[in-house]
């Protein structure tokens, strides 16, 4: 830790203060996060999220036993439940699993931030998981399950300190399951860094949905790594309405042939709020295909990110990749970043990005106006549609129609 | 009645003049044609009497029914009783012609202070007219105009003006781009629309629409 120098900034020597209380086993990983630093806009995977900048403060780690006093507004939807209270699991509010799930809570991780081979890739925002989360949840999907119901996995914090919640989801082959990782409360000052990683067999059908629903004063970094093998399918829905700062990675890889991912996300964000999607797909195989599709609705003073990255390995041929980036800013103030990028090393690959920035269109608006629409009616109207297309491929009505629902309250309140 | 007088119009940084004093009576039930080569102004003038903000109105005024329609937002407009046929009716994806239709019907409703119609209510009145369009259902379900073809959009136009019963129909080259039959079925649909109360702006290139049986428009 010889590096340490007075340039380090408050929320910086803050982490580093609490790094004292590190386990010896996850030392390694608090290293390699000292080391760093918190990313900067001379990082290039951070240069639109400046972390350094954006963070003013590092709460310290919460405690177990944070008590929950808001329902979820998934509570409805028939699902088996697990709950993590500010990144600890808590078992009086998680229902049984069915047959064929194993669930366990571990003290100790080991420490795999970095390592090449794993979900994840090394940054820093998982190397400060690794080292100060104190437990994790394994969860196991035995071969051949088809779960009836969705696994619903409330990640909830309860106040103005710092939750590190680990997930790692095992599925065995010919498995199909659906997960839900619904991040929620949170309050002005509450940081939540969490990693949720998935390994995924041959032959499974997954649909996983990760919300970001946090108070809009908190800050959320979430990591989402999965690896999949051969003959699957992957069907991914991120949805983004909380959060002061906030930023998505996902890092998903193909590691079988002919399996396929189709990866949607939504982000509506107003006043000040500054959300971050960071997305690497990873053809490692051939003959995959990877469908990635990013809305963001920006009002106010509000900033979007999207950085996406396809990569194809020498030897993937026959990889059909295509990505998409489309973002409407509603204000003047507001400001969106698109960064696609694709970097092919194989020579029979179908590959696109397109990305699209805009004003909503102005003659569409007239010709809504002029059947009697009012202006903030006809611009939800077409909000509304444009998030659609971002949630549409969630085949689950439940779910589907409590994020429309959210989508058009949070399009009323702006027009109100 | 819409009245319209010395009526001048530039596009919107004010440099190109388009209409030069236009002076224009539709009373009650009556229809007026407007006929005349491309960039005359036709269009213009039906965009500017349904309030489209591109246009900068020099002078004089449109009143429809004594009220200065100069004065109103594109939506007060259509509340008050103008509705513009499109020339080129916009494809909005993602939006069902259904929510859309029931959507407009409400808004119109809402801005002349009246009740908003049931769900039961809103689907007799449309299944009924698309049925006289020749609309089939399942064109209700899609994106509004999304996938149509030219004839089906005009249809839709037809559909939603015999929806929203306005005091002027503004029919902007709505001849335009048919085949025959299709030509039969919009001004079939037209005339069904025809009343004392109601009057028509139709802007066509073809005498045969005027002279044409279906469509008999009588002389102004």
């Amino acid at each position: 830790m010889s590096n340490i120098t007075p340039l380090k900034t408050e929320a910086e020597q803050a982490l580093i203060a609490q790094g004292a209380k590190v386990a010896p086993d996850r030392q390694s990983a608090f290293a390699r996060f000292v080391d760093a630093g918190l990313p900067h806009r001379r990082v290039e995977a951070y240069h639109y999220t400046d972390l350094r900048a954006l963070l003013k403060n590092a709460p310290p780690p919460a405690q177990a036993g944070g008590r929950v006093t808001t329902a979820s507004p998934l509570a409805d939807i028939d699902a088996y439940k697990i709950t993590l209270v500010d990144g600890h699991y808590d078992s009086s509010l998680s229902s049984a699993l069915p047959q064929g799930v194993k669930l366990q809570s571990v003290s100790t991780l080991a420490d795999d931030g970095a390592d090449e081979k794993g979900v994840l890739s090394p940054d820093p925002v998982i190397a400060l998981n690794a080292a100060f989360s104190e437990s994790a949840l394994d969860i196991e999907i035995a071969a051949k399950t088809e779960l009836a119901k969705p696994i619903v996995i409330r990640l909830v914090t309860t106040g103005a300190h710092a939750s590190y919640p680990r997930v790692r989801v095992n599925i065995g082959d010919h498995a199909k399951a659906f997960f839900v990782e619904s991040h929620e409360g949170g309050v002005s000052g509450s940081l939540i860094d969490s990693v949720f990683e998935v390994r995924l067999g041959d032959h499974v059908e997954i649909d996983h949905l990760r919300l970001n629903l946090v108070d809009p004063s908190s800050t959320v970094l979430t990591t989402f790594g999965g690896a999949m093998g051969r003959e699957s399918l992957y069907r991914g829905h991120n949805f983004v309405i909380g959060g002061a700062l906030s930023r998505h990675q996902i890092f998903f890889r193909f590691e079988g042939e002919q399996s396929k991912a189709e990866i949607s996300s939504a982000s509506l964000l107003n006043k000040k709020q500054h959300a971050d999607s960071t997305l690497v797909v990873d053809h490692a195989v051939p003959e995959c295909q990877s469908r990635e599709f990013f809305a963001h609705v920006l009002d106010d003073e509000s900033t979007g990110v999207f950085q996406g990255k396809i990569i194809v390995r020498p030897g993937a041929q026959q990889t059909d990749g295509k990505m998409m980036s489309r973002a409407i800013v509603l204000e003047d103030g507001a400001t969106m970043n698109n960064k696609p990028e694709l970097e092919i090393f194989a020579d029979d690959v179908a590959c696109g990005h397109g990305a699209t920035v805009g004003a909503l269109d102005e003659d569409l608006l007239f010709y809504l106006r002029a059947r009697g629409l009012p202006k903030t009616e006809a611009e939800a109207l077409m909000l509304q549609a444009f998030v659609g297309e971002a949630l549409e491929s969630i085949e689950h009505d439940g779910f589907r129609e409590i994020l429309e629902a959210l989508a058009e309250a949070w399009l009323k309140a702006r027009s109100a | 009645m819409l009245e319209i007088r010395n009526l001048h119009v530039a596009i919107e940084d004010g440099t190109k003049k388009i209409l030069n004093g236009l002076n224009l009576t539709i009373r009650d039930g009556e229809v007026a044609a407007i006929m005349g080569p491309n960039g005359s102004g036709k269009s213009t003038l039906s965009y500017v009497i349904a309030g489209k903000e591109d246009y900068e109105v020099l002078e004089g005024e449109i009143l429809l029914d004594g009220k200065n329609l100069l004065e109103m937002e594109p939506d007060e407009r259509a509340a008050a009783g103008v509705f513009l046929a499109f020339q080129y009716p916009l494809e909005i994806p993602g939006v069902a012609t259904m929510t859309f239709l029931k959507a407009a019907l409400n808004a119109q409703r809402k801005g002349r202070g009246e009740d908003e119609l049931t769900t039961p209510d809103f689907m007799r009145r449309v299944k009924a007219g698309a049925e006289k369009l020749g609309i089939p259902q399942d064109m209700l379900k899609r994106g509004l105009n999304v996938g149509f073809s030219g004839g089906e959009k005009k249809r839709m136009e037809i559909l939603q003006m015999a929806l929203l019963e306005p005091s002027i129909g503004i029919l902007d080259e709505t001849d335009s781009g048919l085949d025959i039959d299709a030509l039969k079925i919009v001004s079939e649909g037209v005339n069904a629309l025809r009343s004392a109360k109601r009057s028509f702006l139709v802007i066509t290139h073809y005498q045969r629409l005027l002279s044409s049986k279906p469509m008999a428009m009588p002389t102004i």
